[in-house]
């Protein structure tokens, strides 16, 4: 506060030369060139950046002989719906599509609750193994889906869960664990103890407690782990892939594109669709949350 | 006034219990999902298997004296390591360079222009390899289109079946695909630093270079070394890319580690499922991304200290 006021009574408090005001007017057309330049680079840099977007749009309403002897003209002649038509019935997206929410929904729920549960009484309470556990936790992060993934099909396949939707969902869940168990404990040790003893003391059960107050009280973490989760299980392949190789009806929209693309390889306009049906409402969503995004993925940095 | 926080001092009777009671869920799926995977994982390696639901043969080291071998399994390890030292140096540079032009407050647009670079990171990665495969395409593919046009190239590249062109190709894609999210790690880090620093600089007449190099990068370094070990463990282990845009081809040029294990373990082009030798090759994988995870912990230990420091009034 004090330093601003300073840095503003410099122009202010000194009797400015002409030559002076000459040469801070020089310095403002540069400032204001500068500017335009930034901006030009910034306008050009982010065309360009989605123009792969723009181009799969157009393309899902070109004809298949449109899209690639248009050139680079986005315009399509007709505005058809028959391509998304053909990608949401014939081709299953409309199935594919459901298979993706409720997986990735399904997954970003379990995670939350399971990860908050657990980082709660690492953050907040001492008891037996919680040292080594946390080792445990903090070393094992970064497994690679490659490294686990056959003895987790194995397994999964022991307990009859190949081939489901909740096989797909308890997979994704479960590999991802332990980062944000760490991200939620080292959030809850820095709350401040009043609250919760006021609750215990008043005679409010450990899981009431944790429920109605806690847990409330982590609403940034609780976006983060949701964001974090929700990003990493609509993207995720390998799982679903390997999970539903014997049940094309429970690809999700990453699967099913790939097997679109195996079934049909000349339909592109109907796979233009069906990628546009897969990553518009995504984008969507991101638009209309994205204020809760950049920060649920800054506090991911900040922990 | 001592701020009370941490372990909390209410112990009631009973509370072990709720405590064993909340960690069981998870545990269950933890010790499931990541610790019986680790020791399966090694045991299955040491078998031979051919398919799930098979017996598995115990044979001692003979599918890693194969492993060691295979020309192509070396052919993998090599692709996933150039193909994240392909990524994250330019990733990391060029979303560094837009945090720090978004991170000012005067300019206007900045949200647009964030959300128009996080988009691609948003996108399933399985649906924007295929539709790269669409952009990259050598029959009047728009970046054929373009550099034809430019008259940089006289006739179209196939940029995915060209064994030069193959692997910078998907690495440049995932470039595109992942900078978003280096660029808000970046610009959250950038918050971090306390704007007091910058309004004295400048109150003595620093330039925009000088502020940079005395006050940003130093300031930078602890958050540098947890983005950079984050991105290189992750691309280290790039799949869904590369299987929809050249699904290891052409002839093994693009085939990273996850794709070298999938193709022995699930994939029909191999005819019988190698699973005791698809996990040897995970294990000697996963050890290598054990020795990146420590020195991780290494820098994670380094950049609390540095944070701490920095904080420290």
């Amino acid at each position: 506060m004090k330093k601003q006021s300073a840095q503003t009574l410099v122009p202010g408090g000194t009797q400015w030369h002409p030559l002076a005001l000459e040469r801070s007017q020089a310095r403002v057309w540069r400032q204001a060139g500068l500017k335009v330049t930034l901006y030009g680079f910034l306008l050009v840099f982010t065309l360009v950046w989605v123009y792969p977007f723009a181009w799969i749009a157009s393309a899902s309403f070109k004809t298949n002989a449109e899209i690639f002897s248009k050139g680079l003209d986005l315009a399509p002649s007709t505005l058809s719906l028959e391509n998304y038509a053909r990608a949401w019935d014939v081709a299953n997206f409309s199935q594919y599509f459901l298979n993706t929410v409720i997986v990735s929904v399904g997954s970003t729920v379990l995670t939350v609750v399971m990860t908050g549960m657990a980082g709660y009484c690492f953050g907040r309470y001492e008891f037996r193994g919680k040292r080594p556990v946390i080792v445990l936790l903090a070393t094992t992060v970064f497994i690679p889906t490659g490294f686990s993934i056959i003895p987790i099909f194995d397994l999964a396949q022991r307990l009859r869960l190949t081939n489901s939707l909740l096989g797909v969902v308890l997979a994704e869940t479960g590999t991802a664990v332990a980062l944000f168990i760490l991200l939620f404990a080292s959030y809850f040790s820095t709350l401040p103890r009043e609250l919760e003893e006021a609750a215990r003391l008043d005679g409010a059960g450990f899981a009431r407690t944790f429920f109605q107050i806690m847990l409330p009280l982590a609403q940034p973490i609780m976006a983060t782990v949701a964001i974090m989760q929700f990003i990493a299980s609509w993207n995720s392949f390998f799982f679903p892939l390997v999970f539903t190789l014997a049940r094309p009806d429970l690809r999700t929209l990453g699967v099913g594109m790939v097997a679109f693309v195996g079934e049909y390889s000349v339909d592109w306009a109907g796979m233009a669709a069906a990628a546009t049906i897969s990553i518009a409402p995504v984008i969507l969503v991101f638009v209309l949350l994205q204020r809760w995004f950049v920060a649920g993925l800054a506090g991911a940095i900040k922990q | 006034m001592e701020r009370r926080s941490g372990p909390s001092g209410v112990n009631l009777p009973g509370d072990a219990v709720w405590i064993y009671l909340f960690l069981f869920p998870v545990g269950l799926l933890y010790g499931g999902l990541v610790l019986w995977p680790v020791l399966a994982g090694v045991y299955n390696s040491l078998t031979d298997w051919r398919g799930f639901g098979g017996n598995r043969a115990f044979v001692g080291l003979a599918n890693y004296r194969e492993l060691l071998e295979d020309r192509l399994f070396w052919n993998a390890l090599g692709n996933s390591f150039l193909f994240m030292a392909i990524n994250v140096p330019i990733r990391l540079a060029l979303s560094l360079a837009l945090a720090l032009l978004l991170n000012s407050a005067t300019l206007r647009f900045r949200s647009a222009f964030r959300t128009a670079i996080f988009l691609p990171v948003v996108s399933a990665t399985a649906i924007v390899g295929v539709v790269m495969t669409f952009i990259f395409s050598p029959f009047n593919g728009p970046v054929n289109l373009v550099l034809l046009r430019l008259g940089l190239i006289s006739t179209p590249i196939d940029f995915l079946s060209d064994a030069t062109t193959a692997l910078p190709t998907v690495a440049a894609v995932s470039i595109w695909k992942w900078t978003g999210i280096s660029m808000i790690y970046w610009l959250a880090s950038l918050q971090a630093i306390p704007g007091e620093l910058y309004e004295a600089a400048r109150v003595d007449g620093a330039s925009g270079l000088q502020i940079f190099r005395t006050i940003t990068a130093p300031l930078l370094v602890p958050f540098a070394v947890i983005i950079t070990l984050i991105s290189i463990v992750n691309m280290l282990q790039v799949f869904d890319l590369v299987q929809t845009m050249t699904a290891g081809g052409p002839f093994y040029n693009t085939e990273v580690m996850e794709i070298y294990i999938f193709r022995h373990a699930f994939s029909a082009a191999m005819g019988v499922p190698r699973l005791g030798f698809a996990s040897a090759a995970a294990i000697f994988f996963g050890l290598t991304t054990a020795a990146l995870a420590l020195i991780y912990g290494a820098g994670l230990r380094f950049s609390a200290r540095r944070r701490a420091e920095m904080t420290r009034p």
